[in-house]
């Protein structure tokens, strides 16, 4: 075969001048193998930051009091800006769970949230924590686990139970450790609370550390923590039944609250926040980083591909009087071409499978180094960043092999033969 | 078939080297016969090689007619010489010129691969080398061969498509008059076997003296055309 005959006459070439080719070929291996460790760390810093937003739930929307956007325009409203604006009561919490007007509505949490609130321990430790009071549904809704203990039933909420599950860093700062502790008390705001279970950790996540906390009965709250009048409520958690309803979900939610705060559209005194919107902004600023850094990397492909470039040139001239020979026993100038140009080919595509695997293994090394250092985050090398860069470095070394290879090509015969 | 394989009128040749032209072929007009044996000889700057390029299709020249084996070459775009040099023309020069890298075979195989007809490949090409008597050294380099085995690879090369002729450019230069005899030997011979019209470019009168006609050319033209 012809295909057969270049191939092994190039590869014969390439190992006869093996440190030329090595050298020529590295250019590429670290090209190639910047961008894919650029955007497989991309990736994985991505996935890290929507699997930690959707920790809280991607099926979840967020219904707060007031108008405007809390999260740059995440939120029904608009920049209307509206007077009276009617706080969050139980009924609304109520009236989101009627599931002939909210068929996409899961569960609903309302939830009544208190900062600064002092916590003590009996051994005379005190801080400052979150408190958030909350229906048992919130558990489930926010993902959240226990790392001992459990959490407060329906029944314990309806007793007005005085129980607290408490984050992992309110834990620590008051007793110094972070088992053992179900069955303790702890005073919050001078009231003395049992404790019965401990969070796991969830560490920093782009929304913030969230282990400094204690979650109580709503029911207790209001007694004794958080005062608020009427039955008002901070926000309330609606969980859609799946992440595909989340925007009807919405949709309705903003229908019974403009119905039963009478508001017209665009006049709203509530927002709805969507965890998507957030997951969704954040992958978009990541995803825009990981092309301004693979971009860069490019640029070092490109230093490669003229490397490439200039050894080729030398082997053209060097290998005169062979093109010359080859065009003499009829060799077209077609046939001189595709040589060289398979020559260059196959030394940009070796390189960019050996930066692949070294691409590879550096992005490996990075997502090693971030767990080593507390940052969960699993570098991901996908099938699209893999043919990107081999046809990148095909098309590097396809570019830069047709001047020299045309050059070769174009050669006279008789000078060709007689060049010394 | 016509029993004239080079048919060369008034062909001219002028180089331009900056402003200066060099007029290196001033009409020459020769014929070769099939099978024949022919010396074209001369001083170095007399036009020889200049006149070896035109009629190896190496080169175009400026002015005149050249039929090759039936074939007009003036007005032949570059891929249709390389065609008419694969088929029609075995080249042995006076460096050898083989590829270092690649067994004596391989070299032999090389205008097999620009033919299209890769297939006969190997046994075409280890016949030739079995007649110029190399049938041990097929899988030797270049470089493990000694210069009158070197060129002996080169005149298999030349002969593996049955070419109309053997241009041969100074093909004893660059070895010792024994070698070189050899070599001669082996052109003849092949002549005489497979009747291989045989073109020798050589200033070395002994050699040239081995032909049955010898083509003198002084200063781009025929001087002297003997029998």
């Amino acid at each position: 075969m012809k295909i057969r005959r270049v191939l092994v006459g190039t590869l014969t070439v390439l190992v006869s001048n093996k440190l030329r080719s090595g050298l020529t070929i590295l250019g590429i291996v670290i090209g190639v193998a910047a961008v894919i460790a650029m955007l497989s760390v991309g990736q994985g810093a991505q996935n890290s930051i929507t699997s930690s937003i959707s920790s809280i739930g991607t099926n979840l929307l967020f219904l707060s009091a007031g108008s405007g956007a809390r999260f740059g325009g995440a939120g029904v409203g608009g920049t209307v800006t509206v007077r009276n604006v009617r706080p969050l009561t139980m009924s609304d919490a109520q009236a989101l769970q009627d599931p002939y007007q909210a068929p996409d509505v899961l569960a609903v949490a309302p939830i009544l949230q208190g900062g600064n609130i002092s916590a003590s321990a009996t051994n005379g430790q005190s801080t400052t924590t979150t408190v958030y009071g909350v229906p048992s549904d919130y558990f489930s809704m926010r993902d959240e686990t226990l790392s001992e203990g459990a959490i407060f039933s329906d029944q314990e909420v309806n007793i007005h139970a005085r129980v607290a599950v408490i984050g992992p860093d309110l834990a620590s700062t008051l007793f110094g450790q972070t088992t053992g502790l179900t069955g303790q008390t702890l005073r919050i705001n001078g009231q003395t609370f049992t404790i019965i279970g401990v969070l796991q950790s969830k560490g920093g996540t782009a929304l913030g550390s969230s282990d400094n906390q204690a979650i109580i009965p709503i029911t207790t709250a209001r007694d004794r923590v958080i005062q608020t009048p009427g039955n008002y409520v901070n926000t309330i958690y609606i969980q859609a039944t799946s992440a595909n309803s989340v925007t009807n979900a919405s949709t309705e939610v903003s229908n019974i609250m403009r119905m039963r705060h009478h508001v017209a559209v665009g006049a709203e005194d509530f927002s709805i926040f969507n965890q998507q919107d957030l997951a969704n902004t954040a992958s978009s600023i990541i995803g825009v980083l990981t092309v301004f850094l693979g971009g860069i990397a490019a640029i070092s492909l490109l230093v490669g591909g003229i490397g490439i470039m200039n050894i080729m040139l030398v082997s053209v001239t060097e290998r005169t009087r062979e093109i010359g020979l080859r065009k003499a026993v009829g060799a077209r100038n077609r046939d001189i071409m595709v040589q060289f140009l398979v020559e260059s080919l196959i030394l940009s595509l070796l390189g960019g499978v050996m930066g692949i695997l070294l691409g590879w293994l550096i992005a490996l090394t990075i997502g090693r180094i971030a767990s080593a250092s507390g940052t969960s985050l699993t570098p991901a090398v996908s099938l699209n960043a893999i043919l990107l860069a081999t046809l990148f470095s095909a098309a590097v070394g396809l570019f830069f092999g047709i001047y020299p290879a045309r050059r070769a090509a174009m050669l006279e015969p008789v000078e060709a033969l007689r060049y010394e | 078939m016509d029993d004239i394989v080079i048919r060369a009128k008034d062909l001219t040749k002028v180089y331009h080297m900056g402003e200066v032209e060099v007029q290196a072929l001033c009409g020459v007009s020769l014929e070769v016969k099939r099978g024949e044996v022919v010396a074209i000889m001369g001083p170095s700057g007399s036009g020889k090689s200049t006149l070896m390029s035109i009629l190896g299709c190496l080169d175009r020249p400026t002015s005149g007619e050249y039929i090759l084996d039936g074939e007009t070459v003036a007005g032949l775009t570059d891929d249709q010489l390389a065609s008419i040099r694969n088929r029609k023309i075995g080249f042995v020069f006076q460096s050898f010129n083989l590829l270092q890298r690649v067994s004596a075979l391989v070299n032999v195989e090389l205008p097999l691969g620009y033919a299209n007809r890769p297939d006969e490949g190997r046994g075409r090409a280890a016949e030739a080398l079995r007649e110029v008597g190399l049938e041990n050294r097929m899988k030797h380099r270049p470089a493990e061969l000694s210069g009158g085995e070197q060129q002996r690879v080169a005149v298999a090369r030349a002969l593996v498509n049955e070419p109309a002729i053997l241009l041969a450019d100074e093909p004893t230069g660059n070895l010792d008059s024994r070698v070189g005899q050899e070599i001669m030997d082996l052109l003849l011979k092949l002549n005489h076997d497979s009747n291989t019209t045989l073109v020798i470019i050589s200033h070395d009168p002994r050699i040239a003296s081995q032909a049955q006609r010898i083509i003198s050319i002084r200063d781009g033209l025929v001087e002297r055309n003997t029998q």
